[in-house]
């Protein structure tokens, strides 16, 4: 997994409450048995049209948001299925950071799994974001994980929360699997008093 | 001893690693494995030479793509069939209990669990799928994880999970008639909203979960994730010990005294607190349609669409227009009028036996109406012999519904059965997402009794009326 330590992008403001998974990749899009090529299915239904050309009104296919790399939603964001399918979308199309009132709990957890860093800030700090990215051109967040803490160089800094054993997990890079099994005895022993 | 909820019980006798502000490390008892969320698992385990670590806690099974008709022939999709072949490939290399689709163990994941004993109450159980909850309907802690967290728990046995709140909602009453476990669970969501649960584990209690039969306690314990909580759960009584009694997988002999004991010890303690309380009356729950795009967007069968401008801020008022418009429905519109082309009965939240008897009562001695198209997908292969023994599949089959094999089907069109772009169905599922069964696709969430009749009528109707 990348390490994610700080973060400067443009914000692609997708204005929309409960953007549920299956929005953000279809299910059938999920038969696939390898981990690439999901960032061109992103959003699939909303982004083309049936003959696959894309839908000029959707905001992904914007000029101006071309090269996003912070996307910011609405509340509940990821809500519905398990499918790590949506993480991996949104991270191959380019995201590193999503931002949102809310998460979907899943969601939340498969972000972290990928390195894709899921930021909740309060309603009203996510507003402003949206209608500045709307207005101005080119419009970008710094996001700090180790001060968490997200800037715009028009005056926002708006500070979130996150859980340290995420968060250290992140800023290092570090792999579940290989933390757990430092843990082996631990697990072995609780086998052995249960079993 | 300070007293517990029955959440806390299950969770601290998992804890295998805990410190203080970090998420604790909690053993799983069974994990159940299927085709879709899986493959990148697999490939992980490979990749860093790892293998499964407890193989008699892991089974696996087929059932998200699996086709329901015409299992004989070859499969017409390739890319299902990769992904069933897939499956195949790492069972046999990992040296996993696979079902594929012609094993009479075969089912949804979340239907052969209970039904064959595997879950038991005061297990861990997780699962690559978020309807895992269902399983919390003996009294079980169970969650969905995503693909990561599968490769994790194939590699440790074990989970990293932050302790959630707990949340009690709690329905007193009497049901009134025609009023299903699944209208009970959509009026909960249309209470509390999908975010009502998120970041808790919720125990059903009060006399109408305890009256509920186990299988209507799997249909709302199924849907906790719609309510945001990724866990859901009953206490396990009587009534779920005499479930379990005599199942393949459960305890028997001397084993079943001392499992009813440990069983019985897990109910929440009177004196125990849940960090938040809802409650509901039974007697002001009717039987309930969804008419929007997320499932707390429901209404009694009895309403009216919504129109945008009863809702308060604009974006509510944008969520709905966007919901009608996608629906292709006018704010006001009554619900019965509303015309259905597919009926789909099946799923994780309503393919058992008694979802089917329940579904056939209406069916039984009547006709389809004339354009509906009317699948029943019963949820595992136990149950399609069980309804076929009670000439089930002959009532349906003779009202003009088509009688499927056992899988996931229209729940998430990821096999051919799907709606075309703006046709519209009555659905047994659980989500009504956009495009969740086929781009472009209408859904309505209801119980299999509403879902039957709308099939007859050709619109709703509420079942309450029907003779
Ligand atoms: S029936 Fe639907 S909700 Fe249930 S496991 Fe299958 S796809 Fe998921």
């Amino acid at each position: 997994m990348d390490a994610f330590t700080k973060h400067t992008g443009k914000v692609v403001p997708y204005d929309m409450p409960n953007v549920d998974t299956d929005q953000i990749i279809p299910a059938r899009f999920l038969k696939k048995i390898d981990r690439v090529g999901f960032g061109e299915l992103l959003f699939y239904e909303l982004r083309y049209e049936e003959d696959g050309s894309p839908k000029p009104g959707f905001i992904l296919n914007q000029p101006q948001y071309a090269g996003g790399t912070v996307l910011v939603s609405g509340p509940q964001f990821g809500i519905g299925s398990s499918r790590e399918h949506a993480p991996w979308a949104i991270q191959q199309y380019g995201f590193r950071v999503v931002i949102a009132p809310s998460f979907g709990d899943i969601f939340r957890n498969n972000c972290y799994q990928n390195g894709l860093l899921p930021v909740m800030l309060d309603a009203a700090e996510v507003d402003t974001i949206i209608a500045r990215a709307q207005e101005i051109q080119g419009y970008e967040l710094s996001v700090d994980l180790e001060a968490q803490q997200v800037t715009d160089g028009h005056g926002l800094a708006a500070s979130f929360d996150i859980d340290p054993f995420r968060k250290e997990n992140l800023v290092q890079g570090l792999d579940d699997i290989g933390l757990t099994l430092q843990n082996e005895a631990a697990i072995d022993a609780f086998e052995g008093a249960n079993s | 001893m300070a007293p517990k909820t029955m959440f806390e019980k299950i969770w601290d006798t998992h804890v295998v690693r805990e410190e203080e502000g970090k998420p604790s490390l909690l053993y799983v008892d069974l994990h159940l494995v299927h085709e879709v969320t899986s493959p990148q698992a697999f490939d992980g385990l490979r990749l860093n030479n790892r293998r499964i670590r407890r193989l008699d806690k892991t089974v696996a099974v087929a059932d998200h793509n699996v086709p329901t008709n015409d299992r004989d022939k070859p499969l017409t999709d390739e890319i299902s069939k990769a992904q069933l072949e897939a499956m195949q490939r790492n069972a046999d290399e990992f040296g996993l209990e696979y079902h594929d689709m012609f094993s009479e163990k075969q089912g949804i994941v979340h239907v052969i669990g209970p039904e064959q004993g595997r879950t038991q109450p005061g297990m861990i159980i997780v699962c690559g799928d978020s309807h895992t909850a269902t399983h919390g309907a003996v009294g079980a802690m169970a969650f969905g994880i995503g693909t990561s967290e599968v490769e994790h728990v194939l590699a440790t046995q074990c989970i990293w999970q932050a302790k959630p709140k707990t949340m009690e909602i709690r329905v007193d009453g009497t049901l009134g008639f025609g009023v299903t476990p699944k209208d009970v669970i959509l009026a909960i969501i249309g209470k509390i909203g999908t975010s009502g649960g998120i970041g808790h584990a919720i125990e059903y209690t009060g006399s109408v979960f305890r009256e509920m039969s186990m299988e209507g306690r799997m249909t709302v314990c199924n849907m906790s994730i719609e309510a945001g909580a990724r866990t859901g759960m009953v206490a396990p009584d009587e009534k779920t010990f005499a479930y379990l009694k005599g199942r393949e997988y459960a305890p028997g002999g001397a084993d079943w005294d001392a499992a009813v004991e440990r069983w019985a010890a897990l109910r929440t303690d009177p004196d125990a607190t849940f960090d938040t309380v809802v409650t509901l009356d039974a007697a002001d729950i009717q039987p309930q349609v969804t008419w929007g795009t997320n499932p707390a967007q429901v209404l009694p069968v009895s309403g009216r669409v919504p129109k945008p401008d009863e809702f308060e801020s604009s974006q509510e008022q944008g969520a709905v227009e966007k919901a009608l418009a996608y629906m292709g429905l006018n704010g006001g519109e009554r619900i019965q009028d509303i015309a259905v082309d597919t009926v789909f009965i099946g799923s994780c939240t309503n393919s058992r036996i008694e979802d089917l008897r329940a579904a056939a009562e209406v069916a039984k001695g009547k006709q389809k109406a004339g354009s509906v198209r009317a699948l029943v997908v019963p949820g595992s292969w136990a149950v399609k012999q069980q309804a076929e023994a009670e000439g089930l599949d002959q009532v349906f089959t003779d009202a003009g519904f088509e009688w499927r094999d056992a899988g996931c089907s229209m729940c998430l069109a990821m096999n051919p059965d799907r709606l075309a772009p703006g046709e519209r169905s009555a659905s047994t599922s659980n989500r009504n997402f956009e495009g969740r069964q086929g781009p472009g696709g209408r859904t309505h969430l209801v119980s299999p009794p509403m879902a039957a009749a709308a099939a007859i009528a050709g619109h709703f109707v509420d079942v309450r009326e029907l003779n």
